[in-house]
């Protein structure tokens, strides 16, 4: 992009000048679409402005006038948002090497991809780390100090809530993994494996609140007498039982709730184990059989073992995804009737009484309790990674 | 132990491809046959009806006494090595070895002495706790043996379980299988494509050709007496020389036409070849092994007698020490034992050279004195000809 033949003076001068002109440059403009985006008129602004410089200003006093329409205003935000980005990006990171190229040669490699790193990781920092860390600030210094943790455990909602979080952890991780990796096993003997497969994997398609409303219908309470709309209650009445009013009923409304988390999760076990069963090789089920096995002990002592890693990744990342339930339990009972989790609870505290300190408290313990997941999924991926 | 009977065994897959068609073997208790032929021949399908792993659509299959075509193949009582050997990566080599007798509830320390007695036999003591990945392949192949003769099956059963290792590994680990099997006395199954392993470690060989047994005799009688042009060609290497000719003369003095040379067939290749006489005047495959040429100008002056002897030049020279294989070409067509629509890897294309003549092959002395390009005298050993039937390619033979 830059040469580099001579070293002379003016040159010098010249291939760090233009590079940090760039980037003041890039500063205002990236502040200035800021602010025009910020203000309710900004879009229309910009686009009367375009239109004044075409020569169209009638256009440009209509808009001026009275304004941009929703639509339109926030496809130009992203339109410039867009614009800007690419170019901006592009731009950005020729100043940054530019400045890189003018360094003595010496440190010059050295520098570079510390350089390159650093627009994403001050981006991460800024929305990532810094977030984390206040957050750890807040459970700290608000309400009421580090006692907001000792609230949370002795508090009857929130130990309701970290109990809950157990339960879910457990029933909702166990079942879907173990029920995926039966499903992965025995489809693997079936004609029709991949339809088969589509149905088991087309609810993690949907997304939780959407997979919230289909199961309301499907646990739906209708007095006794009336006819039932609801499934479950429709099956139950059939057997001349009193229909459960599901979502009031403890214990049965949790794992009412788990049962959607499974459901939804299970696609996903199922698609990755079968896929691990796959690479078992044949000869190794044959030489099983050959050496005695039956079905179930090729399935238990070879297989088995054979997909540990894949087992392993799919019950932490699904033990992740179970740990930060919140959309099920928010959309069917709000946390009522003991059914509450850590993320409702934790958005309770935090949007409806404003308890900052409780609220961060208990994101810091969610946290805590995913951190144990992660090492043992990053354990399992290094452990893969020194068999290869 | 117990010995194998293949009776009209059939495989047509789903498909409707029939693989091994009306196979019929008995193979003695204790004795190790080897299944040989080209790729799709039906030798690894033979085996793995055997193992069970393979449905048999039509015929018998015992094991002893017993009819085993629908036995499960765990309470078949073999044993079987796989050409990759099959070693499950998660257990360690002792658990490797000692996964069918835990399967078969044999109480722990009975397992832990049987594995040592295996692992001393195969040399693998050192080896058993280590995992199959920290194995160098003639280990990981004595692993999967060891796994097989723990357990003391009725059959053994080998999959090419030699074509994964380097050349010198394997001219060993042939050796160390045969006598193993020798002292074990069970009897074995095993296929190869790969001649030289056939005719060093079989007590029989069975020779197969797109779902056919062609022929299962010993090695040396299937290289004296193959019955049919198939097996001539296969058995043997470098390949034995088929001419597609002309069988002239009378029946006491008959001769073959290699171009506008005529070859005197000796007396002594008649003997027991009645039929011979049926084909005078008319096309024959007259097969001569490339050893039973030689360099007519090394031969005793009163040995070479003309009829016998031709003259060509020599097309390229391969020596190797030992024994030097001069090519040589003839105006004569070669008979191809691979059928034209049967065209797979294994196809040979018949070698000519620059003026359309068929390149064929002799063996001759180290002591030869044949220079690329120069014309040559080769002296065909007639006595010792193979003269199979053009239309069925069987051998003609009483």
């Amino acid at each position: 992009m830059v040469t580099r033949t001579n070293d002379s003076e003016p040159n010098i001068v010249r291939r760090v000048a233009l590079p940090v002109a760039v980037l003041a440059g890039l500063v205002g403009l990236a502040r200035l679409s800021l602010r025009l985006v910020k203000e309710p008129e900004g879009p229309g602004d910009v686009l009367a402005s375009v239109y004044d410089l075409v020569g169209q200003g009638a256009s440009a006093d209509a808009i001026r006038d009275r304004g941009l329409q929703t639509i339109p205003s926030v496809a130009l935000t992203i339109l410039t948002a867009l614009i800007l980005g690419i170019i901006g990006i592009w731009y950005l990171f020729w100043a940054l090497n530019a400045l890189v190229d003018a360094l003595p040669q010496r440190v010059r490699e050295s520098v570079r991809p510390y350089v390159y790193l650093l627009p994403a990781v001050s981006l991460l920092g800024f929305f990532l780390v810094f977030p984390a860390v206040w957050t750890v600030w807040l459970s700290f210094t608000e309400d009421r100090g580090w006692r907001n943790y000792l609230d949370a455990f002795q508090e009857a909602d929130s130990r309701r809530a970290l109990v809950n979080n157990v339960i879910w952890l457990i029933v909702a991780t166990a079942g879907s993994v173990s029920i995926g990796l039966v499903i992965a096993q025995l489809f693997d003997r079936i004609k029709r494996e991949a339809l088969a497969k589509t149905f088991i994997f087309l609810p993690l398609a949907i997304s939780m609140v959407g997979a919230s409303v289909i199961w309301r219908f499907v646990y739906w309470w209708k007095p006794p007498g009336t006819g039932q709309i609801g499934v479950v209650n429709a099956v139950i009445t059939k057997f001349d039982a009193e229909p459960v009013a599901v979502f009031q009923t403890v214990p049965i409304n949790t794992l009412a709730l788990i049962a959607i988390m499974i459901w939804l999760q299970t696609g996903f076990a199922m698609v990755i184990l079968s896929a691990a069963i796959k690479g078992v090789p044949t000869e190794h089920l044959e030489a099983a059989r050959l050496d005695g096995a039956s079905e179930l002990q090729v399935f238990t002592r070879v297989i088995l073992p054979s997909i540990r890693p894949s087992i392993i990744t799919v019950t932490t990342t699904i033990a992740v995804a179970v740990l930060k339930v919140f959309d099920i339990v928010y959309v069917l009972t709000g946390g009522k009737f003991q059914t509450d989790v850590i993320a409702n609870r934790m958005y309770k505290e935090m949007f409806i009484f404003s308890n900052k300190g409780r609220a961060s408290s208990l994101a810091v313990l969610l946290f805590l309790m995913v951190v144990p997941v992660m090492v043992l999924n990053l354990r399992s991926a290094r452990r893969q990674e020194a068999m290869r | 132990m117990a010995g194998v009977v293949l009776k009209d065994v059939n495989k047509v897959y789903p498909n409707g491809y029939q693989a091994i068609t009306d196979l019929n073997l008995e193979i003695a208790d204790g004795e190790f046959l080897v299944l040989v032929g080209p790729s799709g021949c039906g030798k690894s399908t033979a085996l793995r009806m055997v193992a069970g792993l393979e449905e048999i659509t039509g015929g018998e299959l015992s094991i002893g006494d017993r009819i085993v075509n629908d036995v499960h193949p765990k309470d078949r009582d073999i044993a079987m090595v796989f050409q990759n050997y099959a070693l499950y990566p998660h257990m360690s080599v002792a658990d490797n070895i000692g996964f069918p007798l835990k399967l078969a509830k044999v109480p722990k320390s009975q397992i832990r002495a049987r594995v040592a007695k295996a692992a001393s036999i195969l040399d693998l003591t050192d080896q058993l706790d280590k995992k199959p990945g920290n194995l160098s392949g003639g280990q990981r192949q004595r692993v999967a043996m060891g796994r097989a003769i723990v357990r003391q099956p009725k059959a053994f059963l080998m999959d090419e379980p030699l074509s994964n290792l380097d050349a010198k590994l394997r001219v060993q680990m042939r050796a160390e299988i045969a006598s193993l099997q020798k002292d074990l006395g069970v009897t074995t199954v095993y296929v190869t494509h790969d001649q030289v392993e056939a005719m060093t470690m079989g007590d029989r060989v069975a020779v197969m050709k797109r779902g056919f047994l062609q022929q299962a005799d010993t090695p040396q009688n299937l290289y004296d007496k193959p019955a049919n042009v198939f097996v001539a060609g296969f058995i043997g290497s470098p390949s034995m020389n088929l001419f597609l000719v002309k069988l002239g003369g009378t029946i006491e003095a008959p001769t073959i036409e290699l171009g506008d040379q005529t070859l005197q067939v000796d007396p002594s290749a008649l003997e027991g070849r009645s039929e011979l006489t049926d084909f005078i005047g008319k096309d024959i495959v007259a097969g001569v092994r490339p050893e039973d040429i030689s360099d007519a100008g090394l031969a005793d002056e009163d040995e070479r007698s003309p009829g016998e002897t031709i003259t060509t030049t020599v097309h390229l020279m391969e020596s190797l020490g030992s024994e030097i294989i001069v090519h040589f070409p003839l105006p004569v067509e070669s008979f191809s034992i691979m059928d034209a629509e049967f065209e797979g890897e294994d196809a040979l294309e018949v070698a000519t050279d620059s003026i359309g003549r068929t390149i064929y092959v002799a063996r001759v002395s180290p002591r030869s004195q044949a220079r690329l390009g120069e014309s040559i005298s080769l002296r065909f050993d007639t006595g010792r000809m193979h003269f199979f039937d053009p239309s069925t390619g069987l051998a003609i033979r009483d």
